[in-house]
Formats: structure tokens, sequence, C-alpha cells
């Protein structure tokens, strides 16, 4: 069994008399890819914000490598080597593709490392064309695909995304379901998602939010076909 | 990369020192003295608000620090030399403090400004009430509204007797703006210099890639009022007197103009500004007929209306059209036309 790279043990964010995350209990091994869903304010991106230290959990801990990192800064915990992407697009506007990967790169390695990382990412994510253009520049889908470039460039060993595929075209999100495969080789993946074809295609273990909890948690096929989940979650969409 | 540096380099003080030499020609050099001063002021200004995304409303706070750091001390210690160096470290660690306080209290930019602001003023109530006998650091009365006058101006290192003064401050203060001007250059081509426009550019990206930006911003906003206050030692031998004036608002508000119209985000700009500035209103304090702080409001109006982007990099452009290095043209073409949008 491989090792286990985030663990939350029963844990509880409240916003005034909202719970929004109730003794949530969550394992993620390595190299795993999983997917959180869940109907709209079923908590798993405020889930998703208590893991990358965006929010200080109201109760409950959460483990990185066998590591408590409750409450630590968002900055602690990437420098784990945590991959972290948020659901809106955040990127270094002004500066090019490649120093915004640079940047990336440079919290593990010198600079001429993280110059020569930057260039393979860019490579690897088939960004040459653009290397050189400013990111206020481009276009939201390449946009995605830069930040998802900033993850990788910092080898992470986690790598937690939040609804990446959001705004893209039918044909980047296949590109970006080949990108996410082409991680978990060397890094746990946990995607926060909405959509439901994309999460089809990537067929991993999928855990289901609802009011707070976790409904279920199995392959997404099994989810799927579940009656419960169909009904709380996808009977509204049909 | 690193050989890129060494020629931007030589080309900084070829150029600066050509500068430093033809400028005397067309100015007075005493004139020319308190514009560097200025300078260098406008340049510490432009380092943590342009590239660093600190717009800090309390930068003659560290130059009047400065100042009256290096009146004080010279007047204990009789020389000139330690002084320089404190007048350096003590804005520098005032300056640690309270950026320690503000960005690790998360503050937002907009209190960020209120407070750097409230800093300068009460600085300056404070220093203008220490009228009184009781107001004393060592053998160094404060002063109040009169300010320090009558302490040691700057001498060589090691040698009292030896005054600077005149010409020859004139050099030392052109030699000092170049350093400072190549140690800024130098800084901002390092990754701590590179990661400061990061964070100017999107603060809460930069700490998900692991950085820990409250550090580099105090680090950096301390970086920014050494240099003023280095500024603020170059101003205090050069007039001679200290006075609470340093630390007004008015002084605060003209670096912020200065950067403005000299263009922010460049290192060049803030000199520029402060140089044209400065002497403009030199020159119009010698007349009667127009009021100082309405001409420069006008010209801050009239940068801000057409010319947004400052001096510097439509200079820059103009050269290039000139010199017809248009490297990448159809970029440079579209940009000023979607910066005129924002204005």
């Amino acid at each position: 069994m491989a090792e286990t790279v985030l663990e939350t043990d029963r844990l509880t964010m409240r916003f005034g008399g909202v719970v929004a995350v109730d003794t949530v209990s969550l394992t993620v091994r390595a190299r795993e890819l999983r997917c959180l869903i869940g109907p709209n304010g079923a908590g798993k991106s405020t889930c998703f914000k208590c893991l990358c230290g965006l929010l200080t959990p109201t109760d409950g801990r959460v483990f990185l490598r066998g590591q408590d990192t409750t409450g630590w800064e968002p900055h602690q915990i990437a420098a784990l080597g945590v991959g972290i992407k948020m659901q809106v697009s955040s990127v270094m506007d002004g500066l090019s593709v490649h120093e915004n990967i640079w940047m990336a790169a440079r919290r593990h390695c010198d600079t001429d490392a993280a110059r020569r990382k930057a260039d393979e990412v860019i490579e690897r994510l088939r960004l040459g064309a653009i290397a050189r253009t400013a990111l206020g520049r481009l276009a939201h889908g390449e946009r995605q695909k830069v930040e998802l470039g900033l993850v990788m460039a910092a080898d992470p060993w986690l790598v937690l995304l939040d609804e990446p595929a959001a705004g893209m075209t039918a044909e980047e999100v296949e590109r970006m379901g080949e990108i996410i495969r082409e991680m978990t080789q060397s890094a746990a993946v946990v995607i926060v998602e909405h959509d439901m074809q994309f999460i089809r295609s990537l067929a991993s273990t999928v855990t289901v939010f609802h009011r707070g909890r976790v409904l279920m948690e199995d392959h997404v096929d099994r989810v799927m076909a579940d009656p419960v989940v169909r009904d709380v979650y996808l009977g509204k969409q049909a | 990369m690193r050989h890129g540096t060494g020629r931007e380099t030589a080309v900084i003080v070829i150029a600066g020192v050509v500068l430093a030499l033809v400028m005397p020609l067309l100015i007075d050099t005493h004139v020319l003295t308190l514009i560097i001063a200025h300078g260098l002021l406008a340049l510490s200004l432009g380092l943590i608000w342009g590239f660093g995304g600190v717009l800090c409303f309390g930068q003659a706070a560290f130059f009047g620090l400065g100042a009256y750091t290096f009146a004080i001390a010279g007047i204990n210690l009789g020389e000139s030399t330690v002084p320089v160096i404190l007048a350096v470290l003590v804005p520098a660690a005032f300056a640690l403090a309270l950026g320690a306080m503000m960005f690790y209290g998360r503050l937002g930019d907009v209190y960020l400004a209120v407070i750097t602001l409230v800093v300068t003023l009460i600085l300056y109530r404070w220093i203008n009430s220490t009228a009184g006998p009781d107001y004393v650091i060592g053998s160094a009365r404060l002063g109040g509204y009169n300010g320090i006058p009558g302490f040691p101006i700057l001498n060589v290192p090691g040698r009292p007797d030896l005054m600077i003064w005149g010409e020859t401050l004139y050099h030392v203060a052109a030699a000092t703006l170049l350093i400072v001007f190549v140690l800024v250059t130098w800084l901002l081509r390092s990754s701590f210099g590179r990661i400061a426009v990061g964070i100017r550019e999107n603060e809460e990206r930069v700490s998900l890639l692991g950085f820990d930006i409250r550090a580099r911003k105090t680090i950096l906003f301390a970086i920014g009022a050494a240099i003023a206050g280095l500024a603020g030692a170059l101003y205090a031998t050069w007039a001679e007197v200290v006075t609470p004036s340093l630390f007004s608002l008015q002084q605060s508000a003209e670096i912020i103009i200065w950067c403005i119209v000299g263009g922010l985000g460049t290192r060049f700009g803030p000199i520029l500004g402060a140089s044209v500035l400065a002497y403009l209103k030199f020159s119009l304090g010698q007349q009667n007929l127009v009021d100082n702080m309405f001409v420069l409001g006008l010209v801050l109006v009239l940068f801000v209306l057409f010319l947004p982007r400052g001096l510097a990099p439509e200079l820059a452009r103009g050269w290039q059209r000139i010199a017809g290095v248009q490297r990448k043209p159809a970029r440079r073409r579209r940009a000023p036309k979607a910066e005129a949008h924002d204005g």
C-alpha cells in the first residue's frame, strides 16, 4: 500500500452558525487521483481551502506526509512540496510565461536550474510559442495551462486543484486531463470539480460531499450509479 | 543572463559618468547636488513602489530620519563617516519594525498608505515640538521647528579636518547615486528582485508558490528606507541644516509625484522625474508670479491624463524610434493604446 500523503482527521469549519465542513476525514495516498465533488455549498471548496492553508479549520487536523499542518500559512504548505491552483486563475499578469514558471521552480532550486526547469515545463506543456508573452495577453485556456505549469515546475508530491476545467473548451479539457494523468506519475492529485464529464474521463476515486459531510467515497462509475448520489447531486442536473 | 548584467552595468556606469561630467556645464553644481539627493530619494520609492508594489506615503519619514540621524550623530561624534552609516541603518531598522508590523499584520494597500502617512505626520508633529532644552540626544539639541544647524558636514573618512563640499560634494553625490543605481539594478536582476516583482503582480500566487511574501516585502521596504536615509544624509550635508519640513506631507507627496511623472516600474524614471521637477521647483522659487505647488499639481494632472506611463518609458520609445531598433513593432505599438484606455 502506498504511503499516505494527505490525511484529515475530523476536519470541521464553521462560519458563525453554518457548518461548512463537518467532521471530514479523508485519506489520500501517494500518486492517487482523487476528485472531490458535490452540489454547490457542499463544502468541498471550503475543505480545499483548509487543506492549502487559506482557511484555518475550526476543529480537526490536517496531516501532510504525516506532518501536522493545521493552521500553517499557505506559503509554508506550498514550501513542503504541495502544488496549489485556485479556482480563479491566478497568475502574474505583467510577467512572461517563462518568468512565471521560473518563479515557481526557483523555490526549490537555484536560478539556473530554475531556468532549465522552466524551459522543460514549457516544452512539456507546448507553450514554446508564447514563452516570452506576458500572461495578461493570453486567452483563458492558455492562462489555465500556465498555472498548471506553475504547479508542475515546483516538482510537487501533492497537487491541489480547484476546478481546473472551468471555462475551458472541450479540447482544452481533454488536454488538461492528459496533463493531470501525467502529474499522477509523481504526485497525488486532489481535484475539486463540477464537470461530471471531466471527472468521468479521469476515472478516479471520487469523494462526494453533501452538506459539509462525506456522503460516499468510491470509484466514479459506482458513485454515478448510486441512487443517493443521483438524488442529491446528479438528479438536480437532469 | 549574468553576461547581460555585466554589460548593462558597464553601460550604466559609462552613461552615468558622462552625465555627471556634462550636467555641470548646464546647471550649477550646487543645484545639481540637491537634485541628486532628491533623485536618490525618488529611486528609493521607485524601487519599493514601482517594483515591489508597496505604495509608501511616508518615504519622507525615512528621508528625514536619515538627515536627522546624520546631524545628531555628527554633533556627537565630531566627524561624518559613522553618521553616514547610521543614517542608512537607523531608517532601515525603523522600516524593518514598521514593515514587519504592517506586512505580518496582513494590512491591505490602502491601510498601508494610511499608516505610513500617519507615521510621517507623527514624526513631523513630534520633531516640531522638541524646541526646549530638554530635548537632547547626547550633546545634540533637537531644536524643534528651528531644526538643527551647525553639525559637521561630510568629511573624508578618517580625516575630520578634510571637509567635502561644493564641487567635490557634487562628485561624491553623483558617484553615490551611480553606485546605488547599479546596486538596485543588481537587486532587481537577482532572484529576490524578480520574486519581488512577482509579488507586485500577484501576492497570493507567489505565496501559493511557497514564498514568504511578508518577510520579502518587509526586507524590500527596509532597503527602500535605507536608500531614502542615505539621500537624507546627502541632503543634510548639502543644506547644512535639518528642519522638520523634511518630514512634511508636502515632501512625501512630492516623492510620489516624481515617481508618477518620471515613470513607475522603471529605475531611471523616478530619478528623471525628481530631477525635472526639483529643478522646476528651484527655478520657480526664484519668482513670485505663480505658486510652486500649483505648477507641480498641474504637471501631475497633465501627466496622469496624457502620459500615464511617465517620462522614462515615453523617452525610451522615442529613442527606439529614432535609433530604428524596433525589435517587436507590433507589440510596442499596441501597448500605449491599451494603456491610454486605462488612463
